[in-house]
């Protein structure tokens, strides 16, 4: 079987620092890894892979330093890796971003055909959980969302677990077809040595807007529906605080007063 | 199709499992706000399986009119099947905003739908405004994890749609006498298909979320007393979405399993909020949780080592202290 | 000091320091307490190739040698010392087989050794042949294809969970320690069981067991080399593998003051941190400069090894011949003493640091849901296994009688 896996690079989530004033990632400094979701997802692909047989792809849509991505992804046991690279794609949205993705992947598919899309529930940046679900709304090809474990798969189709707020639910889709992974799925292995070895000398394919003939003008930021119009640091003052109340019952109540004044719930 | 040519604010009533979720009185009270400010009616939409019925209730909390699409097809939530029934009906009414609760199905469903509008769509937002000046809505959502909120909107395509984080907007206040039109809208049955199935639900028994996963952490130590106590720290993680965890002395008892001891022998995590139950915070345990963002401490004794270091400390009796929590929480 | 020479000894360093913390740390207190053996870990040392560096690419190992096992035992008993033998004794297990074996052994077994689907260990030691290898009773009488294997080994690592055991058996008593010889045994075969499981001191999360062999039939096939020749195999094994120990206990030495000196800094007593007292932080400066002592004895030991190894390997590979043969054919330096001084050495720093370490951080290190006094517990075995510090020593001395009686006494 064939499985393309998509991964982002975002900031290692330690290291998260906002400038105070200007409102913006302090970039510099700041180490990138692949988004934590993305690992559990690639592993879980490598997985079946191993057991099923099969190649595993990944996908990356990002500026140059992104190629770490694809390396660690490597590393991680991918057999080819592919990087969306283009001034084209800069500051999209994640409407344009998963519509540059379904591109991508069209094309992997043309080269062998692709029976299952994995992606991490969401990114540690934008944190919206879109790709997966978009995705395969460009592709029109059924999904499913937080995906906590595979039941089973043969040729045609894999029947997986996803997560409820209530409990869980099992749906069956018929290959291809896109499922978002939550960090149940799988169990990250730490790196093999021939692994980070390969990584090295992996060849990285890097495809433009026009390689994978994106319509230029669903792309970037000025052709994205949604932008950002202002981004601010939410104002929390953490400090020691002793909650008050003349009894348990009233402490309670003013602790999630507290809470919700800042926004903690 | 001029964009002021679309109008009213929908916001889509989520039914799971034969209830209506709390997030559509959620969303009730900011679309009202929305509509109210647009000078514009306030719709909900119903999809599903014997839905019908919540129609009137969703008036009398503030809906002006309700779109009702009723299928056996709908009973289960298909991706797809649902994807693409929304998409037909915001073609066909043409609604100005569009909210859609973030739990898991909505924040999936909210994804492919705006995909298949060709419309804008900001995740999870935990507030939404219109502004002035251009009548466009403003969301502001929290990404890098709550480190960074950015405030988004939807200048060129109609509707403008947001998925809106459960619990971040009180839920509507039910009004007497309350009338509004209710809409059949037909389910399409020959457009709407997938070929997903939906297999069966299976309820689930405990927790059972990973502790490195979840963003709060109600713990419990020895001065939780018995092991009964973790039924009640369950209650608060549950409300509040987190998990479970405790200190070495109630697994030493037998309370817990050694998995969710967090400490030097134990695990270590890193959640937004750690709240300690009668935990006193020697370094076996602080080791574990001390890189979370919040931790509140609630015990009986004010000298107790985390009762200085926490954020919040709040001393008393967690057998009080969290009922009135849950109450308020409600 | 990173002792790494290339950049394959370097990801192995990398690799087994990321299982170590993110594998290794969660468990190890759980998997000491219930003194139990995790599948878990074993499958992540398969999905991490843990299980291959030493052995050639040929059979799907990493084509690393002697360092790179070094360095990947030293890094993962920096974190637990019994999770440490999993891929460890299956290396020693494997050493004497891969040594003496010829193609067709090797292409028989190597490949699942290397990828980790099978454990081997190694069986020598009995109840009255510890130290004295030499008076192992266990017999291996040939009938027909088959030696018939009867008798009892004990203390055995791996026990029970390793699928294969090269085992020291005596296929002619009457010539007694030339008639040692090495037999590969698998598990299932009928008539070999399992006994006692031993409770330890430390290494507790490897089990270690009796073996039972009542007339077990082993095809002649998996005889290593010739009969009468074990012990030979024996001492070279342990020559390679005693810098795996050292290497050990230099992990242990490591993580044991990995625990300390964060604790000695952060703890105050009479109003200022532990390490502000001088004797306190001149004994974790002493401890610290032995532990690196240890540690650049093993890998200066083990490159050189290695600069014979490999290309024996190689050679055995290409000419179809055993490595035993090519590494005579190389005609390097015997190792023996060497080996025995980097265990003797290593194995005391283990044990004196971790004591001392317990020491200096107090009653807190005395408890065991502090992380510190497993490692006084896992050190003591690196003074004892493969050779006390006792036989340690009666090797070197040996050595050097023998280098000083060919020298003559000269100047």
């Amino acid at each position: 079987m064939h499985i393309v896996a998509c991964v982002k690079q975002t900031p290692k989530s330690d290291n998260v620092k906002i400038d105070k004033e200007t409102g913006c990632l302090i970039r510099s400094g700041t180490e990138s890894a692949m988004n934590p979701f993305d690992e559990y997802a690639l592993e879980e692909a490598v997985t079946l892979k191993e057991q099923a047989g099969g190649r595993v792809s990944v996908i990356t849509m990002g500026p140059p330093q992104a190629e770490a991505v694809l390396r660690d992804s490597v590393a991680r046991g991918a057999d080819d890796v592919y990087q969306l690279g283009d001034r084209a794609f800069a500051g999209s949205d994640t409407w344009s971003t998963s519509y540059a993705l379904s591109k991508g992947i069209e094309k992997i598919n043309a080269l062998h055909p692709v029976d299952l899309i994995i992606c991490g529930k969401q990114t540690n940046d934008s944190d919206t959980g879109h790709i997966g679900p978009q995705i395969s709304a460009w592709l029109n090809i059924p999904n499913a969302a937080f995906v906590k474990k595979i039941v089973r798969l043969n040729e045609k189709s894999i029947v997986v677990e996803r997560l409820t707020e209530d409990g869980s639910e099992v749906v069956e889709l018929p290959f291809p077809c896109v499922i978002s992974v939550v960090k149940e799925i799988s169990n990250p292995r730490v790196r093999s040595i021939k692994g980070r070895l390969n990584a090295k000398r992996a060849t990285i394919t890097v495809w433009t807007a026009d390689d994978v003939a994106a319509d230029k003008s669903k792309l970037g930021i000025q052709n994205c529906p949604t932008r950002v119009v202002k981004s601010f640091v939410p104002k929390r003052e953490i400090t020691s605080v002793v909650v008050e109340g003349s009894n348990g019952k009233e402490k309670g109540a003013k602790l999630v007063t507290l809470l919700k004044e800042q926004k903690f719930i | 199709m001029a964009l002021q040519d679309y109008k009213n604010v929908w916001i889509l009533a989520e039914v799971q499992r034969g209830k209506l979720s709390p997030t559509a009185l959620e969303l009730l009270t900011a679309g009202r706000k929305l509509a109210d400010d647009l000078g514009e009616k306030l719709c909900a939409v119903l999809l599903g399986h014997n839905v019908r019925p919540f129609a009137q209730e969703l008036i009398d909390y503030g809906a002006d009119i309700v779109y009702v699409c009723d299928d056996t097809q709908l009973e289960n939530y298909i991706d797809d099947v649902y994807a693409k029934t929304l998409a037909d009906m915001v073609k066909t009414y043409q609604p100005n905003k569009f909210l859609i609760p973030a739990t898991n199905r909505g924040r999936a469903l909210s994804a492919k739908t705006a995909v298949f509008v060709g419309t804008g769509l900001t995740a999870d937002a935990t507030d939404v405004t219109i502004n002035k000046e251009d009548g466009q809505l403003y969301a502001t959502r929290p990404t890098f994890g709550g480190n960074l909120m950015a405030t988004i909107t939807c200048a060129r395509t109609r509707p403008e749609m947001c998925s809106l984080r459960p619990m971040a907007y009180e839920k509507a206040k039910k009004q007497a006498g309350r009338t509004g039109e209710v809409i059949a809208v037909p389910f399409q049955r020959e457009k709407f298909t997938s070929a997903a199935q939906f297999i069966e639900f299976i309820k689930s028994n405990e927790g059972g979320l990973d502790l490195s996963e979840v963003d709060v952490i109600v713990a419990g130590g020895r001065g939780l007393g018995k092991a009964e106590g973790f039924a009640l720290l369950q209650k608060l993680a549950d409300r509040l979405g987190g998990a479970v965890a405790a200190s070495r002395a109630p697994v030493d008892s037998g309370w817990i399993d050694y998995r969710y001891q967090i400490g030097l022998t134990g695990r270590t995590v890193r959640p937004k909020i750690y709240i300690a139950c009668g935990i006193s915070g020697q370094i076996q345990h602080t080791a574990g949780m001390s890189g979370s963002d919040v931790i509140i401490a609630i015990n009986k004794d004010p000298n107790a080592p985390l009762m200085k270091t926490a954020h919040y400390a709040v001393e008393g009796d967690l057998y009080e202290v969290i009922p009135a929590m849950l109450e308020a929480l409600h | 000091m990173d002792y790494a020479i290339n950049e394959m000894e370097q990801e192995v360093l990398n690799a087994t320091r990321e299982f170590a913390q993110k594998k290794i740390k969660p468990v190890r207190a759980e998997m000491d307490a219930k003194e139990q053996f995790s599948r878990e870990m074993w499958e992540e040392y398969r999905k991490t190739g843990l299980f291959g560096l030493w052995l050639p690419e040929e059979y799907g190992g990493l084509g690393g040698g002697i360092t790179c096992l070094a360095m990947a035992f030293e890094e993962l008993s920096r974190a637990c010392a019994g999770l440490a033998l999993t891929p460890g004794t299956s290396a020693l297990g494997a050493i004497p087989m891969f040594l003496a074996a010829t193609k067709e052994q090797r292409e028989k077994w190597c490949p699942d050794l290397a990828s980790g689907k099978k454990l081997w260990a190694f069986a020598l030691t009995e109840p009255e042949a510890g130290s004295d290898a030499t008076a192992l009773k266990t017999t291996a009488i040939k009938d027909g294809d088959f030696y018939v294997v009867n008798g009892t080994k004990h203390f055995i690592s791996t026990g029970k969970e390793a699928d294969f055991y090269t085992v020291a058996v005596n296929t002619n008593p009457s010539r007694g320690a030339r008639g040692i010889s090495l037999l590969v045994i698998e598990k299932g075969t009928p008539g070999f069981s399992f006994g006692k499981k031993e409770e330890k001191m430390g290494i507790r999360s490897n089990p270690t067991y009796e073996l039972i062999f009542e007339n077990v039939r082993v095809p002649k096939e998996n005889l290593l080399g010739s009969e009468g020749r074990g012990l030979l195999y024996v001492q070279e094994t342990l020559d390679y593998s005693r810098p795996g120990v050292a290497a050990q206990a230099v992990g242990i030495a490591q993580g044991a003051l990995d625990t300390t000196i964060p604790y000695l800094r952060t703890r105050q007593q009479f109003g200022q941190p532990l390490i502000t007292f001088q004797a306190l932080g001149h004994k974790v400066a002493e401890l610290a400069a032995k532990t690196e002592a240890g540690r650049a004895l093993v890998y200066t030991l083990t490159h050189r090894m290695d600069n014979e190894f490999l290309p024996a390997v190689k050679n055995a590979l290409a000419n179809g011949t055993t490595v035993h043969d090519e590494l005579k054919k190389i005609k390097g330096a015997r190792w023996t003493k060497y080996s025995a001084e980097a265990k003797l050495f290593c194995s005391n720093v283990a044990m004196e640091v971790a004591d001392e370490c317990v020491t200096l951080c107090g009653g807190i290190a005395y408890m065991r849901d502090f992380p510190l006094e497993k490692y006084m517990r896992d050190a003591k075995i690196t003074q004892i296994y493969e050779g006390t510090v006792h036989i340690q020593k009666n090797e070197i001395l040996t050595a050097l009688i023998k280098e000083y009686a060919a020298k003559g006494d000269e100047e």
